[in-house]
């Protein structure tokens, strides 16, 4: 039994919708019960991530900035994510006359929903996925596309010019830089063989992608980990929002509880883009292996598959939050020219250096 | 000759284009009186064309309180008060300003001990003045850390105000006829503490911002003026270095201490945001320069010349003079009618009314990126723009 936790054999994915649909053809009422834990599940872990993630970048900004961040409301501050939800919920909801109400309504939800399809899908832990497509990178791919809706809609229904001009830049950005995070993404796709988020990780069994691919692993982490901050639009690529700019961008007229969706649209998708570099750079839930070192790979199968998954996507937002502390901002030309005549050029070669490498074996382990 | 005026309404109407939907138009959008990136109430009308800005028109007065209005109901002494309320940044050399017009009317002769305070309190505003454009710069351009870097130094700079002044940004402290009252006993020696401590500061952030890739593409060749288009805009101060123009008040024609002191005037060579950028670091540096010469010889003697004269009264006719704040060449012009206590008419000249029109130059055919590169580069504080 020890023996088979260790080497992984027990860990046989079932996620919640595989239940579900297993349960359905005996018992409707336990897929529906299964139905709505997922959804559940989601939501509670969506707003609690988002409250989490709020409070860390605050905590991370102030000790860069030299200074406490919110100390007062509970130990260290804990609970102020709380508090500011709160304040949030109470807030007058304002919609501007003259905006356009339906597609005002929607655009927050548009971006939230964008941020919930991509979460479902990232393997988390063994156990812990809510839905395992077979054809989850693609499928990332084109629900980041949809997120981009909700930020043309807010723009454009607001009725303001400077939410227009935010939206505009939005995007023209997220179409540029979605090609690029693709291009990395499909680094691993050819590597891994799979474009099934779970075999993916199952194939890091034997070492991360990043060292794995060593030349190619690495340019593609970069490219996706540039590309994906654009994507977020977190400094320096906040375009769309730059505060000093546009005054807050696509959410300018927003308040309250909507502008609440987009403000934890954005966490959360800075939570999906770490996880998703975590998941397909650094092995998921996968412990640091070697391959042919049994004993260290079995000591390494002692922390637990859903620390190995925390501790990689922490890592990677810690990054982005001190990328976002340190740089300032480009300007809107200079953004379109480092995609295009720069990531993008990158990127291909990349992804041909990757083909020849899967053609001709050389990343490091091919065997397995 | 007739000069044709246009109204604001005139300028922003956009002639109406064809049927044709897919037809671009310029388009006209307010940034300000309330936007992040004016540093206050400045409002300016931006002529666009998509992202790129095709025009900027200043709309001034939304915090105009009629100072100079005001100061002609006001002795000297008292108007001195409300100088530090126009360019809260170099409250004290405003206060000097005054001060020097009124001691060069009445041919005053002041002795080394108040000169070199003055000097000294002058430059220290200088400094701080630069910190927070420093930081304020870093926020302009997306990064809000330089932000608090920079407060946080300034804050000691601040705190040493405290201690003698009382005030943190509005100070009264320089007088006609001398200070208001002596240096506190710690003056000295937090001064030095400052220096100390401040002067490896300025090399760490230089690695922060000044190194930084981004800054030097949001910078460089980005609301280039020339030295022509400069003196004809009377742009004054480090704008102005930043072009090419060693204009100093301070060594060109010295007033207070600077007569006595070494120091650099920074002058940039394109003028571009980056030169705009590079000449106020220096010059932080060079005050910490100036400082350190200073602060250990402060001569003996009296902090006011006598006692307070109680009335001053200007001799007939106008008078002005001028001195170099951390923004530019501020002048002060009153005409006397030599009887009354009160000036007949004040006029400030204040850099900031005159930087900020070059704005304009600066930013056509720019991106709005760029137009807030430009107004931070600029250093604008607006209620001396108004007073």
């Amino acid at each position: 039994m020890l023996e088979n936790l260790l080497t992984h054999s027990a860990f046989e994915i079932l996620t919640l919708s595989d239940r579900a649909a297993q349960a359905l053809a005996e018992n409707p009422w336990e897929a529906a019960g299964y139905t709505l834990l997922a959804l559940g599940g989601t939501g509670a872990f969506l707003s609690l991530l988002g409250m989490a993630l709020i409070y860390v970048e605050r905590k991370v900004a102030a000790h860069f900035q030299c200074r406490l961040g919110p100390m007062r409301v509970g130990w260290h501050g804990m609970l102020q994510s709380i508090a500011d939800a709160l304040k949030l919920l109470q807030k007058e909801d304002i919609i501007p006359e003259k905006a356009d109400k339906l597609l005002f309504f929607l655009a927050p939800v548009f971006s939230i929903i964008a941020t919930v399809l991509a979460l479902i899908i990232i393997p988390m832990s063994p156990s812990l996925q809510v839905v395992d497509l077979n054809i989850g990178v693609i499928f990332i791919s084109a629900v980041g596309g949809f997120g981009v809706l909700g930020i043309l809609l807010a723009g454009w229904s607001s009725n303001n010019k400077w939410s227009l001009l935010g939206a505009m830049r939005a995007g023209a950005q997220f179409i540029s830089y979605e090609i690029s995070v693709t291009l990395s993404l499909l680094v691993i796709t050819l590597l891994a063989g799979s474009l099934q988020l779970s075999e993916i990780v199952q194939s890091q069994q034997d070492g991360w992608w990043i060292w794995r691919g060593h030349i190619v692993g690495v340019v593609a982490f970069f490219v996706f980990i540039i590309s994906s901050t654009a994507e977020l639009n977190r400094p320096p690529f906040d375009l769309p929002e730059a505060e000093s700019e546009l005054t807050g961008g696509f959410h300018t007229e927003y308040s309250g509880l909507r502008f609440s969706f987009f403000f934890l649209a954005e966490f959360i998708n800075m939570f999906i883009a770490s996880a998703l570099g975590a998941t397909l750079f650094f092995g998921g839930w996968m412990p640091f292996h070697i391959g042919g070192f049994e004993t260290f790979n079995s000591i390494m199968d002692l922390i637990p598959p859903g620390l190995w998954f925390a501790g990689k996507t922490a890592f990677i937002v810690f990054l982005m939050m001190w990328v976002r502390w340190t740089f300032p901002r480009l300007r809107v030309d200079q953004l379109m020219r480092l995609e295009w005549k720069f990531l993008l050029p990158v990127g291909f070669i990349n992804l041909f250096a990757a083909a020849t490498i899967v053609l001709t074996k050389l990343y490091f382990f091919p065997g397995q | 000759m007739a000069v044709k005026i246009s109204t604001l309404e005139e300028r922003i109407s956009v002639p109406a284009e064809g049927d044709n939907p897919l037809n671009t138009q310029e388009y006209f959008i307010n940034m300000g009186p309330q936007h992040p990136a004016t540093h206050g109430v400045l409002r300016l009308m931006l002529k666009l064309d998509g992202e790129t800005v095709r025009e900027v028109i200043p709309v001034l007065g939304y915090i105009h309180r009629g100072i100079e209005k005001i100061g002609e109901h006001q002795t000297y002494r008292q108007f001195v008060h409300l100088t530090d309320r126009c360019d809260y940044l170099s409250a004290m050399m405003n206060n000097w300003a005054v001060s020097l017009m009124v001691e060069k009317a009445m041919q005053t002769q002041l002795n080394d001990r108040i000169e070199y305070i003055r000097t000294i309190m002058a430059e220290l505003e200088r400094i701080q003045s630069h910190m927070l454009w420093w930081g304020v710069l870093g926020m302009d351009l997306g990064a809000f850390t330089p932000f608090l870097y920079g407060f946080r130094d300034r804050e000691m700079i601040t705190d040493i105000f405290e201690e003698t002044i009382g005030c943190r940004l509005t100070m009264n402290y320089i007088q006609p006829g001398g200070l208001m009252d002596d240096i506190h006993p710690n003056f000295v020696k937090r001064v030095k503490d400052v220096i100390a401590y401040a002067k490896p500061k300025i090399d760490e952030y230089e690695e922060l911002l000044s190194g930084n890739v981004i800054i030097q593409e949001r910078l460089r060749n980005v609301g280039t003026i020339t030295a022509e288009q400069a003196t004809s805009l009377g742009v004054t101060g480090p704008v102005l270095r930043a072009s090419g123009v060693a204009l100093d008040l301070r060594r060109v024609a010295p007033y207070g201490a600077y007569g006595q002191v070494d120091f650099e005037v920074a002058v940039g060579s394109v003028g571009d945001c980056w030169d705009r950028y590079w000449v106020r670091v220096e010059e932080i540096r060079q005050s910490f320069r100036i400082i350190e010469q200073l602060i250990d010889n402060i001569p003996a003697g009296k902090t006011m010349l006598s006692k307070p004269a109680k009335k001053i009264i200007l001799p007939e006719g106008s008078h002005y003079a001028q001195l170099e704040t951390a923004r530019g060449i501020l002048g002060i012009y009153a005409v006397s009618d030599g009887k009354s206590e009160n000036p007949v008419r004040i006029h400030m000249r204040s850099p900031n009314y005159h930087n900020v029109w070059s704005v304009d130059a600066m930013t056509r055919n720019a991106r709005i990126g760029d137009l807030v590169a430009n107004i931070s580069s600029l250093d604008i504080v607006v209620p001396d723009i108004d007073r």
